[in-house]
């Protein structure tokens, strides 16, 4: 069965206040040598073939439609396979990431970060583009051949309404996304937003989540059909490599702070670009892909933990109890039960951590 | 190796917490060569781990030591120590009835405080000679003549021939013992008696069961006699009689009339053995047991509870051992509609009461859950009966009520003057009586109180202590039972009586703590799935609601470039809390929610 390749790139120009991702601001040649690196233990897996490959980051762009090409080059990669990287509008200009180039390399999938279409709340989240510079990358990949685009909109951004909301879900459509991410901001310990966050004006609990039942709503009008926690996409346009981690499919990660989850078990590298580039030995993380694990990523999705599946992977059935407290879950509308499928409703999700807790139990 | 009855001194020490009763005995043992300096510890008779942390002694301890005197003669000196801690009044109670004096310290800086009058008295109600000591007189805040003065006032004590010692340096300690040859009389009792012994202590040993500390009033005893308990009739054959020492038991071919030592006989259970009972010999028993003592009776109760039900086990375990050595502590089983199975255990007061959770936690390694501690109400029905009930389920329906009593206390509370003001206050917000107020001396003062005792056994100490930055002590005994009007105060969760959060209250403050305990429980229950109501409710009627909102958002939104490991953590902190919750009906509460409850005091 083929893998998903998952590439982290730790580059972006500049640290956005609420991000705890890896990255670091690059200088000199490190960026070659990062490449390189990369491409040397993808080496490693000349006899495995990868249907989907993703660049997230940090910020994929930043390190050129050329490396990028160098990168998918050194590995066996299927001639179907969905190859999404992730963008900084910012770095997307004119004279900017060549979407040609790395259309011809095989991407066929943008991922942007958008955040937010309001002005306002773009300054608070640290955004360096503005939303002609958000705009002009959409067409110059499109105008490359690259149309499934991604968006990402933020959730619970300081000053955020539904009405500043709507004009963010507005946008995607209007610049012909086929798919969007809807993300909460959470306060990541370590970041700036966690040193100032009592200063920050942040929406409550209960706002957030009205706000995040809006989002799913408006997007859902414009057509798309939510099928993950965070993930709407026209019907075709779901990512097929995060629906990989969602069904609990193995990938390689390359790259620092990438992980991988191969022959049963899970490995990472350590967040330290240095250490990687030295030598870029994987740290162990233990077996993963047990019924646990299992439904608890199913969950997160809206088709959800369907019985048929667990069967034919586990060779047992989904335990009674999952569907005895789910029912109880059903009758507040927070999921939806039926002979072979227990799943949750959007209402649901928002509380998902507690509701999956409890299944699992 | 038994010396002549007069040369044999048995005697306690008392004094108030803090004023240096441990480290004198410290001194006594160094200076009579009972330990050696090398295995000196600090406290060393304080040998539960939670006795030397917290600086007080717990149980009684006795230990023997040789004195050669002034004189030229060996003196055979019983040291048996004694609690100083209000709770352990029967404590100290037992021990002074083992002996014909007691060695008084009196803190030079702080002069008499409530524990100093307090077993003073005790010590006088067994007529026993009284040898005052000063203590720290190293301190540069020390004042021995004016505590000199104050002791001669307040107690009429002489105190001309009062060593003015430092049981830290060890500076005049000897004129301590000096002052036990001298002034403590020697035993009285007639070897040649039917045996009569005193059980003033008992300790439990899983070697040789359990070992009975007594003090031998008349006959003798060895190894092979027959004993009886006169109290329970019981019979045990003696393995072996000795004395204790600082750190090892010596064996003895005997105990004479006068001596304080021990008996093992493989008796099974400390009830067999109890503390103020006598033993005699089965083959020639005395006519008459000596007077036993003011039998102890718990006083506050609550509901103990494994956070894990399945700890139930290991908790009956642990509290029986606790029992063992401890026969103060009661309990019974009992089970609550939300704790699940446990037991009502019933304390001398609340340090008794915290200090056996400790050790439960500590020693036993259990987690517990306490219910709010309670104190025993007289209910009279209308139909004439009477009844008893400790815990607050039991209340029964106000309707087939006539009246409740509850107990009061006399309490006394020796503070520096200037915090008068402060202390009456506190006593009058704790429906406490005002009786009068005596200075000790021009600064000091004695302040006497009529205080309900279930209004001192929650934090009432703790009060006192910060309103008088720690200068104020107390003391109390229960006087009587006065008619009160008492009512139940239900907390109610969607619904559902939370039982083990009822509890009984004056009615006058009944609206007060229901509003405190509603905002608390509302601010430590989280969000859950559903809205819930919170209500505190005296019989059917709702006196205070709040309502804790439902959980909106809880959710892990990102995908971490497939960090499963992150989440998978999260699953595990979620299942984990679960654990941690109790589910009180439909709702779930983390036990720190019930804590923060029961610990509601004053100041929040």
């Amino acid at each position: 069965m083929p893998l998903g390749l998952y590439i982290h790139v730790p580059f972006c120009r500049g640290k956005c206040p609420y991000c705890d991702f890896y990255s670091v601001i690059p200088s000199g040649g490190i960026i070659d040598e990062y490449t390189k690196c990369v491409c040397k233990q993808l080496d490693g897996y000349k006899g495995r073939l990868f249907d989907t490959v993703y660049f997230g980051g940090g910020t994929p762009s930043v390190i050129g439609a050329d490396n990028i090409s160098e990168i998918i080059e050194s590995a066996n990669i299927d001639s179907n396979a969905e190859i999404t990287v992730e963008c900084n509008p910012s770095d997307c200009g004119e004279n900017g990431f060549d979407f040609d180039k790395a259309a011809i390399a095989g991407v066929n999938r943008i991922s942007m970060g958008l955040q937010s279409a309001a002005e306002s709340e773009r300054k608070a989240l640290g955004r360096r583009a503005d939303m002609h510079d958000v705009e002009n990358a959409v067409r110059r990949a499109q105008r490359a051949g690259i149309d499934n685009i991604s968006l990402d909109i933020m959730l619970g951004i300081p000053g955020q309404s539904e009405e500043t909301l709507k004009r963010s879900v507005d946008f995607c459509f209007s610049v012909g996304a086929k798919h969007i991410s809807t993300y909460i901001l959470k306060i990541e310990e370590g970041t700036y937003f966690d040193k100032v966050k009592d200063k920050l004006d942040l929406p409550d609990e209960d706002e957030t989540a009205d706000l995040y039942l809006r989002c799913a709503e408006l997007i859902e009008r414009g057509g798309m059909k939510q099928y993950e926690i965070s993930n709407f996409a026209f019907p075709g346009f779901e990512s097929r490599h995060n629906l990989k981690y969602w069904h609990c499919e193995e990938y390689i990660g390359a790259g620092p702070a990438a992980h991988s989850f191969v022959d049963g078990k899970r490995y990472y590298y350590e967040r330290n670009l240095s250490e990687y580039l030295k030598n870029p030995e994987p740290v162990s993380d233990g077996s993963g892909g047990d019924f646990e694990e299992y439904a608890m990523l199913a969950l997160r999705l809206t088709e959800g933990l369907q019985d048929i599946r667990v069967f034919e992977r586990f060779g047992f059935h989904i335990p009674e109890k999952i569907f005895e407290k789910a029912k109880k879950y059903e009758r507040n509308g927070l999921m939806t039960v039926d002979d072979g499928s227990v799943s949750l409703t959007t209402r649901g999700f928002l509380v998902s951590n507690a509701i999956i807790g409890d299944l699992l139990i | 190796m038994a010396v002549s009855k007069d040369k044999i001194r048995n005697f306690s020490i008392i004094a108030h917490i803090d004023h240096g009763k441990s480290t004198l005995a410290d001194r006594l043992l160094e200076l009579t060569k009972s330990v050696a300096l090398r295995d000196m510890t600090e406290q060393i008779l304080d040998d539960m781990d939670l006795e030397r942390e917290r600086g007080i002694t717990i149980k009684a301890h006795a230990v023997k030591l040789d004195y050669t005197a002034n004189d030229g003669e060996v003196y055979e000196l019983n040291l048996i120590d004694t609690p100083g801690h209000v709770d352990f009044n029967y404590e100290v109670s037992r021990s002074l009835a083992a002996c014909e004096g007691a060695i008084l310290v009196v803190d030079a800086t702080q002069g008499i405080e409530a524990q100093t009058l307090a077993n003073t008295y005790l010590a006088l109600d067994h007529d026993l000679e009284i040898v005052p000591v000063i203590n720290k007189i190293d301190l540069p805040s020390a004042m021995p003549d004016e505590v000199a003065a104050e002791i001669e006032d307040v107690i009429g004590l002489d105190c001309s021939v009062a060593p003015k010692i430092s049981a830290k340096t060890g500076l005049n300690v000897e004129q301590v013992l000096e002052r036990i040859v001298e002034d403590i009389p020697a035993p009285t009792g007639d070897d040649s008696l039917p045996l009569r012994a005193l059980i003033f202590d008992s300790v439990y040993d899983s070697y040789r069961g359990v070992i009975v500390y007594v003090r031998i009033m008349d006959g003798k005893i060895k190894a092979g006699d027959t004993m009886k308990m006169m109290q329970t009739g019981a019979t045990f054959t003696v393995v072996e009689v000795g004395y204790m020492r600082a750190q090892s038991m010596e064996p003895a071919d005997e105990l004479c009339a006068g001596e304080v030592g021990y008996i093992t006989a493989s008796i099974k259970t400390v009830r067999d053995a109890n503390v103020g009972d006598t033993v005699t010999l089965a083959t020639n028993p005395a006519p008459e047991p000596l007077p036993g003592y003011r039998s102890v009776l718990p006083m506050v109760f609550c509901g103990v509870y494994p956070a894990d039900g399945n700890d139930y086990e290991a908790l009956r375990d642990a509290l029986e051992k606790l029992r063992l050595n401890d026969a103060a502590l009661s309990f019974e089983p009992e089970t609550s509609g939300v704790l699940g199975f446990g037991f009502r255990c019933g304390f001398l007061g609340l340090l008794h009461l915290e200090i056996i959770q400790e050790r439960l936690e500590r020693e036993y390694d259990l987690d517990l859950v306490t219910t709010i501690p309670s104190v025993i109400y007289k209910i009279h029905m209308t139909d004439g009966s009477v009844i008893e009930i400790d815990n607050p389920t039991h209340y029964p329906n106000p309707a087939n009520i006539d009246y409740c009593e509850e107990p009061f206390t006399n309490a006394h509370i020796y503070s520096p003057s200037e915090y008068v003001g402060t202390i009456m206050d506190l006593c009058q917000t704790r429906r406490g009586i005002f009786k009068g107020m005596d200075y000790i001396t021009k600064d000091r003062v004695d302040i006497l109180y009529e205080l309900p005792l279930n209004e001192i056994i929650y934090d009432f100490f703790d009060s006192l202590k910060s309103r008088t930055r720690g200068y104020a002590s107390f003391d109390y005994e229960i006087c009587d039972y006065r008619r009160s009007n008492l009512v139940k105060l239900d907390v109610l969760l969607n619904g559902d009586v939370i039982d083990a959060l009822s509890f009984i209250i004056h009615s006058d403050m009944a609206y007060g703590k229901a509003r405190k305990i509603a905002e608390k429980l509302k601010d430590n229950i989280p969000r859950q799935m559903f809205e819930i109501p919170v209500q505190v409710a005296i019989g059917g009627k709702v006196i205070a609601r709040e309502t804790i909102k439902a959980m909106r958002k809880d959710v892990l939104a990102k995908c971490y470039g497939g960090d499963i490991t992150r989440k998978k953590k999260l699953l595990e902190k979620q299942k984990e809390g679960k654990k941690r919750m109790r589910s009180f009906g439909s709702v779930e509460v983390p036990q720190e929610a019930f804590m923060a409850v029961l610990k509601l005091d004053d100041n929040n």
